[in-house]
């Protein structure tokens, strides 16, 4: 072989070698999720999006994960938990994707656990409502309810009323029957029947009911002093409705999980009653991390024509998801989902909402749950005192 | 367990009333498309909505009187029905292949809606919001009312003109036997678009009135599907007023379930009343 021509070939190989190896370095962390942008859910999974954007924009600002810029890959489940069980096994299979990022809603995120745990992938997820059906060991909740908020959700609740000098002697509890919320209204009729409030009316919906007004005139008809609403989504907004046009202004009215926006626009919900994790005011959103947050979010969400610009349940939700998987990465320095899972399992991780650990039953930690209300066309914290908005009380009538 | 109050039963029988008037006016132009043009058009429901939501985009934009939008929407869903129709003649299609064809339809009319409106729930805020009358105890709310009187003098004018008319009469036997009203020299053709354009009409008026009275959400134009079919089988295709009469057997059925017993019952009121008119009337439905 003639020398030269020997160097020539080292020279191009060695150089071959540094350009992969370079591209190597900065091949992109890979993260997959699915959220429901399309279908009946596609109105919250909106606003997942834009949080995972926020965040995965501003995590790359920072260098990103290991040195690697992150890229996220997030498919349409169109609000099908089946349609998610796909996407979650093709992004595993084909897309190759480094590490998993949950879906929006129970039913995807079950589909969803079940492929991870088919892969001994770890699992963060936003907000999934019923604690007792998360059984994979390195499946890990953003929301922080608790393993049993079946009980200390309305314990918080009926501990506010306390609180405001305002405990009922009577009650109503109307709810759907929506899986992740109906045993929370199951719930708050023990929690009632031990603290000695009389249940007046006890009404059970199935999901997606048309007409609230026979509800709203029981309701009415019983003349409770606390109305437990078991609502998802537009269902409070319409039993609101329904109460209005038949003259009926409840006293106490508490919703478990309403829509966000549609709920404090509505001129009827002053005082309605609610739990959340965070709300976009003093002192939840003083800390760097969340006061550059929920800015960039509210002129995110104006820009994008979302209802409700202000950070609320399910934007925190997905960003501590977000927080938790970069505090896992970070913790161990590797995307090896044993060690993320038990780094997550022995640590607690400061997020936007709290310090969350996973050492509880199901990786659930501390019910952080809050009571918030409806005041002059504001959510505000007003339970308990130490993260309640400056100034505010619980309006009672 | 205590018996319910008479304003009970009566305000959530007035409740069943309302809706009910809403199932038969949506109904309305389902049934008659069904019946008299062989088109199962399950768009019909999505007409419904993009109605709605164009009443509710003008009423917010302009500040126009809900009720004046009809001015542009009754005609605008007239020619939208009728072109559809149009393009079904074009290409022959069959009455099974109507269904999927417009259950694609309504697909692309929702993608369509949460394009423009977003997944996010839209409330149409008016002066007919808030209003209503009280007759005793009892409470009328005008949107519910206007709903109940647009569903009632439709379902009516067009019995009437199906009933006592020669377009109406050229109508129904153009539906029976194509061939033998040709001959007698019915235009089947210009009647068939005639009919479509004001079936797709009736979904307009259906859709203001649903947006008077309900928060719209995209997915929402599926909620609708069972109950509106139960009420359109059990009056009878192509009939004018049989889908209000069922509506409202459904609607205040649903109401007095929901006021004496659990809710959650309510759903299966339409389609044990369809199964039961069913066993009793196999040959009429």
């Amino acid at each position: 072989m003639n020398p030269k021509s020997f160097w020539h070939r080292l020279t191009a190989g060695v150089s071959l070698c540094i350009v992969a190896a370079t591209a190597s370095a900065q091949a992109p962390v890979r993260v997959g999720s699915t959220l429901a942008l399309t279908g009946p859910l596609s109105a919250t999974a909106q606003i997942h999006k834009l949080v995972g954007e926020i965040y995965v924009e501003q995590l790359n600002k920072r260098g990103g994960l290991l040195g690697r810029p992150v890229e996220w890959i997030v498919k349409d489940d169109q609000s099908k938990p089946d349609v998610a069980r796909t996407l979650y096994e093709q992004l595993i299979t084909a897309d190759k994707v480094d590490l998993l990022m949950g879906p929006y809603a129970t039913g995807a995120i079950l589909s969803a656990m079940g492929v991870a745990q088919r892969y001994d992938k770890v699992l963060i997820h936003h907000t999934f409502g019923i604690p007792s059906m998360a059984k994979y060991e390195r499946q890990f909740p953003a929301w922080s309810l608790g393993a049993d908020p079946g009980t200390t959700v309305p314990t918080t609740v009926f501990n506010a009323l306390a609180a405001a000098g305002r405990t009922p002697k009577t009650i109503a509890v109307v709810t759907s029957k929506f899986p992740s919320l109906h045993f929370m209204s199951l719930g708050a009729r023990e929690v009632a029947k031990t603290r000695g409030v009389q249940e007046v009316l006890f009404l059970e919906w199935e999901f997606g009911n048309r007409d609230f007004g026979p509800i709203a005139a029981r309701i009415k008809d019983a003349k409770p002093d606390f109305i437990w609403v078991g609502a998802i989504g537009l269902d409070g907004n319409l039993l609101l409705d329904a109460m209005k046009k038949i003259d009926y202004a409840p006293p106490l009215h508490f919703y478990v999980y309403p829509a966000p926006g549609p709920m404090v626009q509505s001129p009827d919900a002053n005082g309605a009653l609610s739990v959340t994790i965070f709300e976009d005011h003093p002192p939840m959103n003083t800390s760097p991390v969340a006061a550059e947050f929920t800015k960039v979010f509210r002129e995110r969400a104006t820009k994008a024509n979302l209802p409700e610009t202000a950070v609320e349940v399910q934007a925190a939700a997905s960003y501590t998801a977000w927080q938790l998987l970069e505090a896992a990465v970070v913790g161990t320095k590797s995307l090896d989902d044993k060690a993320m899972a038990a780094w997550l399992k022995a640590n607690r991780v400061d997020t936007i909402q709290g310090k969350l650990r996973f050492d509880g039953p199901n990786n659930y930690g501390d019910d952080l749950m809050r009571v918030k209300q409806v005041q002059n066309g504001k959510w505000l914290i007003v339970y308990p005192p130490e993260v309640a908005a400056p100034g505010a009380k619980m309006i009672v009538k | 367990m205590t018996l319910p109050s008479t304003t009970l039963l009566a305000q959530s029988a007035l409740s069943g009333l309302f809706v009910g008037s809403l199932y038969g006016l949506i109904g309305l132009g389902l049934g008659l498309s069904w019946g008299l043009l062989r088109t199962i058009n399950l768009a019909h429901f999505a007409f419904t909505f993009a109605a709605a939501y164009l009443c509710y985009q003008l009423v917010a934009s302009t500040g126009v009187d809900p009720l004046l939008t009809l001015a542009l929407i009754v005609p605008l869903f007239f020619a939208l029905g009728a072109a559809l129709h149009w393009v079904m003649q074009r290409f022959a299609v069959s009455a099974f292949n109507s269904l999927l064809l417009t259950f694609g339809l309504t697909a692309i009319i929702e993608a369509g809606i949460q394009a423009v409106w977003s997944a996010d729930f839209r409330r149409l805020e008016s002066h007919y919001g808030q209003a209503k009358f009280k007759l005793g105890e009892l409470f009328l709310p005008v949107p519910e009312l206007i709903t109940l009187g647009a569903s009632v003098a439709l379902s009516l004018a067009i019995w009437a003109l199906l009933k006592h008319t020669d377009l109406g009469k050229a109508m129904r036997a153009a539906a029976q036997d194509s061939a033998v009203a040709a001959a007698f020299g019915v235009n089947q053709r210009a009647l068939s678009l005639l009919l479509a354009g004001t079936c797709a009409a009736l979904a307009g008026v259906a859709g203001v009135c649903l947006s008077l009275s309900f928060t719209l959400a995209p997915s929402q134009i599926y909620a609708w599907v069972g109950v509106v079919f139960a009420a359109v089988m059990m009056g009878g295709l192509g009939s004018a007023l049989g889908p209000l009469v069922a509506g409202i057997v459904i609607g205040v059925s649903e109401a007095l379930t929901m006021a004496v017993t659990a809710p959650s019952w309510a759903p299966i009121v339409s389609f044990s009343l369809l199964i039961v008119l069913l066993l009793l009337r196999p040959g009429k439905l």
